[in-house]
């Protein structure tokens, strides 16, 4: 069998055999909710049924509701849209690039951070869809043959690669995902006693029975999966950055922008990680699966992607200047200095400055300070969307056109029924989905258990 | 005499390799293991070839960047080119760059598509289909070997459970069929 070395931290703590795994995870599923998760639901049902209400107001009166005007005409609705399709990387980096490198910490993770994807990405394509206006013509997107002759979408676009990229992303992660999840729905179905629910997981579970066959075709569909989602999830943070990209903006018009934008998005994806982890690991009492190890590998991520992404603010400002190109240095100096200092200050500091605290292995093992620090990230990194978008647009060549931009309550209500509709979505599947890989967790259990670890360092001293 | 099938229940992976390796090399055929997650170097125990899902997900791959290629070329450059500042729009080849993240998209959508959709039909999981496991547990915390006497006419079923019972065997059930 396959062993680890000593010195490696437990994953799995306490003595745990394959039995408590499923009790644990199972156990909450087949239980009365606890107390928490109802006042949790009801909060973020109702400023999902609210955010429901401003869409709705939104598309029958038309964007002009927004705060936008003739210069700003792109504000808070991609930049929430930059932002949800930002913190959906993480889980496809959980499942997929750690699965490559053999990382064993993602097992007890990667199921809630797919999942935090599917929504985050669900939250994300909204926004384009009622940008739309006239969202009954989305299907306008694809290339149909239509009445008004010949004329195809434009391949040339990088709105339309925006396109094939967030629903090839969206469908590949959710096939990702289900495919582990049939397994565990099986291992539901097959314990719990209720009627009502053995009927439904067992719909679920496609009628799963992990027979050899099934799991070695299992592991090798999943690498396959892990394999292509690591391109593609590179592939569709790159295409958003082409939105901006090749556009001919000063602030926009940089090479830079793929990298960064990547980084980022995994930076602000494993904030909402923890941020979500950390609460749920507490309520539903999975300190044994999801340990301060766990946390501290995610802040490790943190501090490496938030030192990329604080490498690339300082690159493209100095390229700006150096490119010797009058507009470029102006929307820098600008972005820093003008009217909205505040925002590039916010996003400096909260993405710049305060992740280098982990460099110390007290705060990176704190679970309040990781709280905090998680929520002061997913602000930084909305501000840096905001940043990039309005700065660069609201002073334009013509200085009369110069202008500001002001958020309605429309754009705010849309903005936070959107984190009310993804806080809804997780808690539902934190209720009733497995929110451990089972399977996976399993089979690490006797190599990073901590029990079988110090059985096996005792046999190993003899 | 009635067929009979024989299920071993193991508690954890690598004695049911134990148990498993003991009955190929007393020539009893194994039919099937169940088990609650992965059990790593089964599979050249007990027989079982390696799948050939990733040639499946390639020729998917392949076919998806073929159908962009074309679908491409026949929208943006045969039927109606579009001149949208300046690009070329009069041949594929030197408007490819700009054709380069859709296909890699469609080449994606239809390896993982297509590969999700061969692994259902082949494991015969799809929606609705009824459980098919032996044993509730063994999604749980049991690892079961299945073995048929009537894949195995040189052994009784007494012979089949007496060479399991020198393994560390949890339990064994018997079962006409």
């Amino acid at each position: 069998m396959h062993s680890e070395a000593a010195i490696r931290e437990p994953l799995i703590l306490g003595h745990k055999t394959y039995h408590d795994i499923t009790q644990d995870i199972v156990g909450p599923i087949e239980n009365k909710a606890p107390r928490g998760w109802y006042i949790l639901f009801t909060i973020a049902a109702l400023i999902a049924a609210y955010g429901v209400g401003c869409i709705m107001y939104l598309i029958s009166k038309g964007i002009g509701t927004w705060g936008l005007n003739k210069t700003v005409d792109w504000a808070w609705d991609i930049t929430n849209f930059v932002w949800w399709v930002g913190i959906g990387h993480a889980g496809t980096l959980i499942s997929a690039v750690l699965l490559l490198f053999r990382q064993k910490w993602r097992m007890a993770i990667n199921r809630s951070a797919e999942a935090m994807t599917i929504f985050a990405v669900i939250m994300a394509a909204t926004f384009p869809l009622i940008h739309m206006g006239r969202i009954w013509m989305a299907y306008w997107v694809f290339p149909l043959k239509n009445q008004y002759g010949s004329l195809w979408v434009n391949f040339n676009s990088p709105l339309l690669w925006d396109v094939f990229a967030i629903s090839t992303y969206f469908s590949v992660s959710l096939v990702f995902w289900y495919i582990g999840l049939i397994p565990d729905f099986a291992t539901i179905r097959d314990k719990v006693t209720k009627p009502g629910m053995k009927k439904a997981y067992g719909i679920l579970s496609f009628g799963w029975t992990g027979n050899a066959k099934a799991w070695t075709r299992f592991e090798e569909v999943s690498l396959v999966l892990a394999g292509i989602a690591t391109p593609l999830v590179f592939s569709v943070h790159s295409v958003v950055s082409f939105d901006f990209a090749t556009s001919v903006i000063p602030g926009w018009h940089t090479t830079i922008f793929p990298p960064y934008f990547v980084s980022g998005a995994v930076f602000s994806g494993f904030a909402m990680v923890q941020t979500l982890l950390l609460v749920m690991r507490k309520v539903m009492k999975l300190e044994s699966y999801i340990t301060i190890k766990h946390i501290e590998y995610m802040n490790i991520v943190i501090i490496v992607t938030g030192s990329i992404v604080g490498v690339a603010y300082i690159t493209e400002f100095f390229i700006s200047w150096y490119s010797g190109v009058e507009y470029e240095s102006y929307a820098f100096i600008n972005r820093a200095t003008g009217p909205y200092w505040w925002a590039y200050l916010t996003m400096m500091t909260c993405n710049v400055v305060s992740p280098q605290v982990f460099w110390f292995r007290k705060l990176r093992r704190h679970l309040g300070f990781t709280f905090f620090m998680s929520i002061i990230v997913n602000i930084g990194m909305w501000f840096e969307r905001f940043v990039i978008i309005v700065t660069s647009l609201h002073r334009d060549y013509l200085p009369s056109s110069w202008l500001q931009f002001h958020p309605t309550w429309v754009d705010v209500g849309v903005f936070l029924g959107t984190i009310g509709i993804f806080f809804t979505l997780y808690l539902l599947f934190a209720r009733y989905f497995p929110v451990l890989a089972l399977n996976e967790v399993k089979s690490i259990l006797k190599v990073s258990g901590e029990s079988y670890k110090k059985e096996a360092a005792k046999h190993h001293h003899h | 005499m009635a067929n009979k099938v024989i299920y071993a229940v193991y508690e954890d992976p690598e004695l049911l390799k134990e148990g498993a390796r003991k009955l190929v090399s007393n020539g009893v055929k194994v039919k099937d293991v169940f088990s609650p997650f992965p059990v790593h170097g089964l599979d050249p125990i007990i027989g079982i070839k390696r799948t050939r899902l990733a040639i499946v997900a390639f020729m998917f791959g392949i076919t998806g960047a073929c159908l962009a290629t074309l679908g491409i070329w026949y929208f943006n450059i045969f039927d109606w080119p579009m001149n949208i500042g300046g690009k070329p729009s009069f041949n594929y080849y030197q408007n490819l760059p700009a054709f380069v993240p859709v296909t890699f998209e469609f080449t994606v959508l239809c390896a993982a598509h297509g590969m999700v959709i061969t692994y259902l039909i082949r494991n015969k999981t799809l929606p609705g289909m009824p459980a098919r496991n032996p044993d509730p547990r063994s999604t749980d915390d049991k690892f079961i070997i299945e073995v048929r006497t009537a894949d195995n006419q040189g052994h009784s079923a007494e012979v089949i459970t007496g060479l399991l019972r020198t393994t560390p065997v949890f339990e064994i059930n018997e079962r006409q069929y």
